[in-house]
């Protein structure tokens, strides 16, 4: 039963897990990007839509990050080049992501296509416990297992990263350093639209093979929550990912169970997990969040900010 | 904050307040007489447009005549492969029978008061005769029938009615139960998935169909129900049908409105499917075993001749109507192309039993999950104890929520 529910976990979460590392990036950077569940959406419906097109999921996959990299730069746009509120933007880029695939995606609702399956991996999903559980899922979860420790490393380790983080920091000192934090955030909003967009993508391609409107029903948001449980730190945003994944599949092995649980609670299950997570995180003494987190760059050219 | 950005703070503030007032008043419905047609409600205001033929007043036309068109709402999208597909169809025999009639569709109706927006529309345009297709569609639909009494409403599978309102459903429980009892046949690891959204009696009872069809060819078999909690959200679908099949199933069938995701994550993973609403089979040719679907399209084309034609009260059609098996509302599709001809020809004596009234699905005894008799031996339970079930048989592995 362990291995079930660690088994959908991943398969469950994968989505999400794209959508958190995104979301973290750009959180890192100073934009704050409610909109993900929009950008999610439009990524399922351009990976799905272009699939069905070309035939080809890897096509379908670069078009739904670009589909969501779609809505972030509409977001890039109205929330650093004319400074609108972050919050207020990334909601209302969320209802027209979701209106827009609603009427777009219409005729893509009984449409089949060959996408993305399990494909085992040779001699890893032979191992007894973990080989299930890890190592026999669809191409792009194994895209986004690579993904977490490069999203750290290049944090982290690389001077893109510093150049990322200080302007999620310290926009004023990147400014002195001669760099333009409005470009660094540009880029780093695109990248999680991007991210985003794949996250929504491997949902529609790979995992349900289908497009319904609305169809993320509420990942998005969840992976901007996640981000903030996780302290922007990518390995703990996907341990948060699958954690919500875990959350979907015990709600299912439990009912499979027979355990009498009331289902009504266990749909609930997955979003009080993610709630519970972020009191505990209200508890800690200091806040890791990046000081410049929603703030406004101001600064101009040549002026003191 | 300077005087000026006071008074238009104030201004906006008023504004709002009343345009909320004004859009809640409206909804309340304009106290529409008897007779007039027209009466604009909705938060749309009154459309000033002649309404044709819905200004018939009461005391001419009898209850859904005069119209010069029929209406028909989905709450979902027409290509479900599912519950809102079959209506499709059926609003399509209505349009090829009637050639005069405009038909008027709108699809993604949610079931709200949105809904009477919807329908008061369609009146507006000529429509006196209105389909709400989905069962949460009725509280809507009892609303505006309140208004206009001489529009004649034809529900799917409510349970309340009014003057002008009837309500259609059929007895799916009989095809839903030969499934089961092919699915009892074939499946090699006697536990068979049940992918279902909320516990309402409608849900509850195809579920105890099946069961039922099962066990009586197959004694061990069990029924493993699991709710998503929507009528169709596919990612959810994809986890409950692998999460099924990871616990060995190998049937999976599904109350759904759409039924793609789950048919084709069975069929993927080499799992056996049964459908319902629609017939699915061409996208799981190697799995598909059977499947329950309504077969509208002859109903729909009787129940629209019975209110042109003035007929709808006394008609049978103006109460609970249930069509059946026997009079072919509900139907089984063909079989797969790996189902042996024994299991055919199993399922379809039984099917004529079902039609000559020898066999019930439900015929006592009856038990529940914890053994307690709830028909006895030799009782066939009514339509209406049927359609008020808040239980599972025995062999159910699943909970409802008290």
């Amino acid at each position: 039963m362990i291995a079930d529910i660690l088994t959908g976990a991943v398969r469950s979460g994968t989505s999400v897990l794209f959508a958190v590392q995104g979301e973290l990036v750009s959180e890192r950077a100073g934009v704050i990007n409610l909109g993900t569940e929009g950008a999610m959406l439009a990524g399922a419906l351009a990976g799905f839509a272009t699939t069905v097109w070309t035939g080809s999921p890897w096509l379908g996959a670069l078009a739904g990050g670009t589909g969501g990299m779609l809505i972030a730069l509409l977001h890039a746009f109205l929330v650093i080049s004319r400074g609108a509120n972050q919050l207020a933007t990334g909601l209302t880029l969320m209802f027209l992501g979701m209106g827009l695939t609603a009427f777009f995606g219409r005729k893509f609702v009984s449409e089949s296509i060959v996408g993305f399956n399990p494909t085992p991996i040779p001699l890893l999903s032979d191992i007894p416990f973990i080989g299930n559980v890890l190592f026999n899922h669809d191409p792009l979860t194994y895209v986004s297992f690579a993904l977490v420790p490069l999203i750290w490393f290049a944090l982290f380790r690389t001077r893109l990263g510093v150049i990322i983080r200080a302007s999620g920091e310290r926009e004023d000192a990147l400014f002195a350093s001669g760099m333009n934090p409005k470009l660094v955030r540009y880029g780093a909003v695109l990248a999680g639209g991007f991210l985003a967009g794949l996250g929504g993508a491997q949902l529609s391609i790979a995992y349900t093979h289908s497009w319904v409107e609305n169809m993320t029903a509420g990942r998005g948001i969840v992976a901007v929550a996640l981000v903030i449980f996780a302290a922007w730190k990518p390995l703990r945003a996907a341990v948060g990912a699958w954690l919500f994944g875990a959350a979907q599949a015990l709600q299912l092995t439990v009912q499979q169970q027979g355990y009498p649980i009331s289902p009504y609670f266990l749909f609930m299950a997955p979003y009080l997990i993610t709630l519970i997570a972020l009191l505990a995180v209200e508890f800690r003494k200091k806040s890791r969040m990046p000081e410049a987190l929603g703030k406004v760059f101001t600064g101009s050219p040549g002026g003191a900010g | 904050m300077t005087k000026a950005k006071r008074w238009v703070f104030a201004a906006l503030a008023m504004t709002f307040l009343l345009s909320f007032l004004l859009s809640a008043c409206s909804q309340q419905g304009s106290g529409s007489t008897s007779g007039s047609g027209s009466s604009g409600g909705g938060t749309s205001g009154g459309d000033s447009a002649d309404s044709g033929g819905s200004s018939g007043e009461a005391s001419s036309g009898a209850v859904g005549t005069g119209g010069s068109a029929v209406g028909f709402i989905f709450v979902g999208a027409r290509d479900d492969y599912g519950y809102n597909q079959a209506a499709y169809i059926g609003s399509q025999a209505v349009e090829e029978a009637f050639p005069d009639l405009k038909v008027l569709r709108v699809e993604n109706v949610p079931e709200t008061a949105e809904a009477e927006r919807v329908m008061e529309q369609m009146i507006n345009d000529g429509a006196n005769i209105i389909f709400p297709t989905s069962y949460g569609h009725l509280d809507p639909a009892l609303n505006v029938a309140a208004r206009h009494p001489d529009v004649a409403f034809f529900h799917q599978g409510g349970l309340k009615t009014a003057e002008n309102l009837g309500t259609y459903f059929g007895t799916i429980w009989e095809p839903v139960y030969l499934a089961g009892v092919a699915a009892g046949k074939m499946t090699k690891t006697n536990k068979l998935g049940y992918i279902v959204s909320v516990p309402i009696p409608q849900v509850l009872l195809n579920v105890n169909a099946f069961q039922r069809g099962a066990q009586s060819v197959n004694p061990d078999v069990t029924t493993t129900v699991v709710f998503t909690g929507s009528w169709c959200d596919p990612g959810q679908q994809a986890n409950a049908a692998n999460s099924l099949i990871d616990g060995g199933v190998d049937v999976l069938t599904q109350h759904q409105d759409c039924t793609k995701t789950v048919i084709e994550t069975a069929e993927r993973r080499g799992a056996m499917s049964v459908g319902y609403h629609a017939d699915a089979s061409s996208l799981a040719p190697e799995g598909w075993i059977v499947g329950s679907v309504w077969n509208w399209p002859d109903l729909f084309v009787n129940m629209t001749k019975t209110a042109l034609e003035g007929r709808f009260d006394g008609s049978m059609y103006d109460g609970k109507y249930r069509g059946t098996l026997a009079d072919g509302t509900v139907m089984l599709t063909d079989f797969g192309k790996n189902v042996p001809d024994d299991v055919k020809a199993l399922v379809g004596e039984m099917k004529q039993a079902i039609i000559d009234g020898a066999l019930h699905p439900f015929a006592g005894p009856v038990k529940k999950q914890d053994g307690e008799v709830v028909f006895a031996e030799g009782v066939i339970p009514t339509i209406d104890e049927l359609e008020s079930m808040d239980w599972f048989v025995e062999g159910v592995i699943g909970t409802i929520p008290k």
